[in-house]
């Protein structure tokens, strides 16, 4: 493994984007810009920046705060405030965060929300968050988005009316008194040409681990991939420019035949190709990723990074229909699948792009995608024959990360699949 | 020359070791609970392993004279037990000069005097009492440790005396016992089996001079048959016995596995993960096996294999012991009783109790509640044992159920309550047809596993 890294320029781009959204919003006030809280599932960001208004997502700041070791001390302290050990951790460190200042990952402060935007897609525990936040900051305005789960495995024009109307008499009429600025389905509009061209991007950037040796991986690194779409660009100009950039980079990659980057180098043998479930630990992210490409494991699909939208069955939004593809965005998202919808998502990946083995990373705290793990495991088991694994360890509370546990278990799953690959090969 | 493979088995709680020869046969067992550190508790297993596969080779070598002289495995397998016994005997003198030293540098003058006195009386009726264990009891076949073996008799004599003398006592032995089980002795094989003949000579001789009631060695055919022929035996057998005290066991590679696999001093291809090793252990043992359960010192593993052996999915337990052997003997040591007594007693239940606590630490408040409220303690173990299983039970569902055969494994096995629930209760969740296989070796199947591999991967 090479040990020079050498930052590529996406990676450039994307940390300019993360310090100006984070310079925008401590400057909020000044500006005079309003900010609303948001979550990533089915994030209308595109709705948001059409009013001139700043979104700010709870979840990343979380996995933030996990990533720069200080989640641990947050939960503690939401604890203290009455939060129950097995509250969604998320929550917990966003409230712990909330009551030392709100401090964002750049040392600069976020903003008080001036409308928590409540689009509850598949994670019932935002409706609760967001009630927490309301006492936390209270007379701040909710608009409330329910989304239908789909429950019959698919979205009926029923379900999407029903979400076009709640857009229409309650998000949007909500968003205007809070901007002072009226609904322009025209800038809406052009918010979602760059949507649909940045949703383009992505399919074809995660599709590229289709090669051999895959040039990314999907999860590890895919989380990065994300960002932008989840952290306030979804419909921006730039977002588009990081993609496209992103995507060059990685044709480059595969010209050359090169393995993904990791933070020690590019991971120069490929031996085993995996399909990954359920969000990775934030806490020990590095340590986390270091267990897979120490093995040459590389992650060539994984549903985490389906969180912000799923774009592999064929949704895309189209421009000349903005609030019904706002309705569909929100549905289609992972956490809004039925269990056999996500079956079959992960199906396709695994047998797509070639996985020898599915690993599902159960999370502790989160229930939204813990429920039904087991059966989805066991049902690609059944039907694909592939080795699957299961380990344990949580999104941003450090006392739930047993590193040891964690590498016994993903030893003998390396084995397991190595032992299988000598066996089935004689 | 012969090829044989070792596997070493690094538990929490014992380390194993299985010699297996070319035909995949088990000719060697070694098994410690040494908690020195892996290298040494690698040497104890390995060392006794080679011992145990010259006596196996041995009974092979005579398989003819043994079929058709039952007299002639009986000798050898009390040259073994007695082999067992010099080595206890060794230890012991050694844990005896250890107890002087503690007792001159740890034990108050005016105490000294009382101690040493009490202490070489205890040691004094250890070294008969085992003795004669081993030699009409068959103590060797029950891969007893020395540890287990002093502290029974040793805590019984202390419980006896002043209370005054408990702390001094104890400290004396825990100060002694540790140090001397985590020596690392490599005995001579010829010398140790001819000390054992000497010993068995003189047990021959006296059969029959008293009366089965009066003597403790009860009558049987085979000692009785030896009892006219055991010089002739003797002479027929000590030419073997210097083949295969004198051959060298060629061990062509190993495998490693377990717990304190990553300290072996092995190359990385020569470790696997023991979860790979149990099912292919259970797999070679019971080559029908679907679904393994492993219920080892500090944790569970419930385990899908293929008709190849090989692992399809594994799940363990997590955050929690409760339900592995640590478990069991946490609640010993509340009880007061050894490990080996929890299952038996457990056996005696008439009237179940249910136990609600699976946290190891809780269980033994819920424990203390019950005894005040007058539970019996065999009630009480068997529904701790059954709690257990319960665990394990949950454990097997979501690793995917059990399919038909399903084999038990790892040191918990040995527990005949444990057994019994894990029967029960596969039989009550998948059905009577399951075919449930409990192997006596349950506790080497991981070292088995490795052996395996070892042969396979040389």
């Amino acid at each position: 493994m090479t040990k020079d890294v050498v930052k590529e320029k996406s990676m450039i781009i994307q940390k300019e984007m993360i310090t100006r959204i984070f310079k925008d919003l401590s400057t909020a006030k000044e500006t005079g810009k309003k900010v609303v809280y948001t979550f990533v599932p089915g994030n209308i960001s595109e709705l948001i920046l059409s009013f001139d208004m700043l979104p700010v997502y709870p979840e990343i700041n979380a996995l933030q705060s996990g990533m720069r070791k200080k989640s641990g001390g947050f939960i503690l302290d939401a604890e203290k405030h009455g939060h129950s050990e097995d509250v969604c951790t998320y929550v917990k460190c966003d409230v712990g965060m909330m009551i030392n200042g709100n401090i964002g990952p750049t040392g600069e402060k976020i903003p008080d929300p001036d409308l928590l935007l409540l689009s509850y897609t598949g994670c019932f525990t935002f409706m609760k968050w967001f009630e927490t936040l309301e006492r936390l900051y209270p007379g701040v305005p909710v608009a409330l988005l329910h989304t239908p789960y789909q429950e019959g495995h698919k979205i009926t024009p029923e379900m999407t009316s029903y979400m076009v109307k709640q857009l229409k008499e309650e998000v949007i009429p909500k968003m205007e008194k809070v901007s002072g600025n009226k609904y322009s389905e025209e800038k809406l509009k052009m918010q979602l040409v760059n949507s649909s061209k940045v949703e383009d991007y992505i399919i074809k950037i995660f599709d590229t681990t289709k090669h051999r040796p895959s040039p990314i991986d999907a999860y590890f690194a895919g989380v990065y991939y994300i960002g932008p779409i989840n952290i306030g660009f979804r419909g921006t100009p730039g977002a588009v420019t990081y993609y496209e950039e992103l995507y060059k980079e990685i044709l480059l990659r595969i010209e050359k035949g090169l393995g993904p980057i990791t933070p020690e180098g590019v991971i120069e043998e490929e031996r085993f190709r995996l399909v990954v479930e359920g969000p990775p630990n934030w806490t020990h992210f590095r340590e986390f990723w270091k267990l897979f490409y120490d093995m040459g494991a590389v992650i060539v699909a994984s549903s985490y990074t389906k969180v912000g939208g799923v774009y592999d069955m064929g949704f895309r939004v189209n421009p000349d229909k903005p609030l019904e593809s706002l309705a569909k965005y929100c549905m289609n998202c992972y956490t809004n699948l039925s269990l056999q919808q996500r079956v079959e998502l992960l199906s396709k990946c695994i047998t797509e792009y070639h996985a020898d083995g599915f690993l599902v990373n159960s999370i502790k705290s989160c229930n939204s995608f813990s429920a039904g793990q087991l059966m989805i495991m066991q049902q690609l088991e059944k039907q694909l024959e592939i080795p699957v694994g299961f380990i344990e360890s949580d999104l941003v509370d450090p006392r739930y990360f047993s590193y040891s546990n964690i590498k016994n278990r993903l030893e003998s799953f390396f084995q397991m699949l190595e032992q299988r690959k000598y066996i089935l090969k004689k | 020359m012969k090829k044989y493979y070792l596997g070493i088995d690094l538990g929490s709680t014992t380390s194993k070791a299985v010699i297996i020869d070319e035909e995949d046969r088990i000719i060697g067992r070694g098994i410690t609970n040494t908690r020195a550190n892996y290298t040494v508790a690698t040497e104890i297993a390995r060392l006794e392993a080679i011992y145990n596969a010259r006596f196996t080779i041995l009974k092979m070598k005579l398989d003819d004279e043994i079929q058709t002289k039952p007299e002639y495995r009986r000798y050898i397998n009390d040259v073994e037990s007695l082999f067992q016994y010099i080595q206890f005997k060794r230890r012991l003198d050694r844990l005896n000069i250890k107890f002087r030293d503690i007792i001159a540098t740890s034990i108050k003058n005016e105490l000294k005097e009382t101690i040493s006195g009490y202490i070489e009386g205890i040691v004094k009726s250890i070294g008969p009492a085992i003795l004669e264990e081993y030699l009409n009891h068959n103590l060797g076949a029950k891969n007893q440790f020395f540890r287990d073996m002093i502290s029974e008799k040793y805590n019984k004599a202390v419980t006896s005396l002043g209370k005054e003398f408990f702390e001094p006592m104890m400290l004396v032995y825990d100060k002694s016992i540790t140090e001397v089980e985590n020596e690392l002795t490599e005995y001579d094989f010829r010398e140790l089996v001819y000390q054992s003949m000497e010993l068995l000579n003189d047990k021959y001789a006296g059969v029959g001079e008293t009366s089965p009631e009066e003597s403790s060695v009860s009558f049987d055919s085979e000692l009785n048959l030896l009892k006219g022929n055991f010089k002739q035996v003797y002479d027929s057998l000590k030419g073997h016995i210097s083949f295969v005290a004198n051959m060298d066991i060629h061990i062509t590679n190993m495998v490693g596995t377990g717990y304190g696999r990553a300290l072996l001093p092995f190359p990385e291809k020569s470790i696997r993960s023991e979860i790979l090793c149990h099912a292919f252990g259970a797999h070679a043992i019971f080559p029908k096996t679907k679904t393994v359960l492993d219920i080892g010192g500090q944790d569970t593993k419930a385990i899908q294999v293929d008709s190849h052996g090989l692992v399809t999915s594994f799940f363990m337990n997590d955050r929690c012991a409760a339900g592995c052997g640590r478990y069991l003997g946490y609640i010993a040591d509340e009880f007061g009783i050894s490990l080996n007594e929890l299952g038996p007693l457990a056996m005696e239940a008439t009237n179940e109790v249910n136990i609600c606590s699976t946290c190891t630490v809780f269980a033994a408040a819920e424990i203390r509640e019950l005894l005040n409220v007058g539970q019996k303690r065999q009630d009480i173990l068997a529904g701790l044992h059954r709690a257990i299983v319960m665990r394990a039970m949950s454990l097997l569902a979501r690793s995917g159920g059990v399919r038909n055969e399903f084999t038990f494994t790892g040191g918990v096995s040995r527990n005949q309550a444990v057994s019994k629930y894990v029967s029960e209760l596969v039989r009550q969740s998948y059905g009577e047809d399951i075919k449930i296989n409990i192997h006596p070796d349950s506790i080497f199947m991981g070292a088995l596993g490795g052996a395996l591999f070892a042969r396979r991967t040389q």
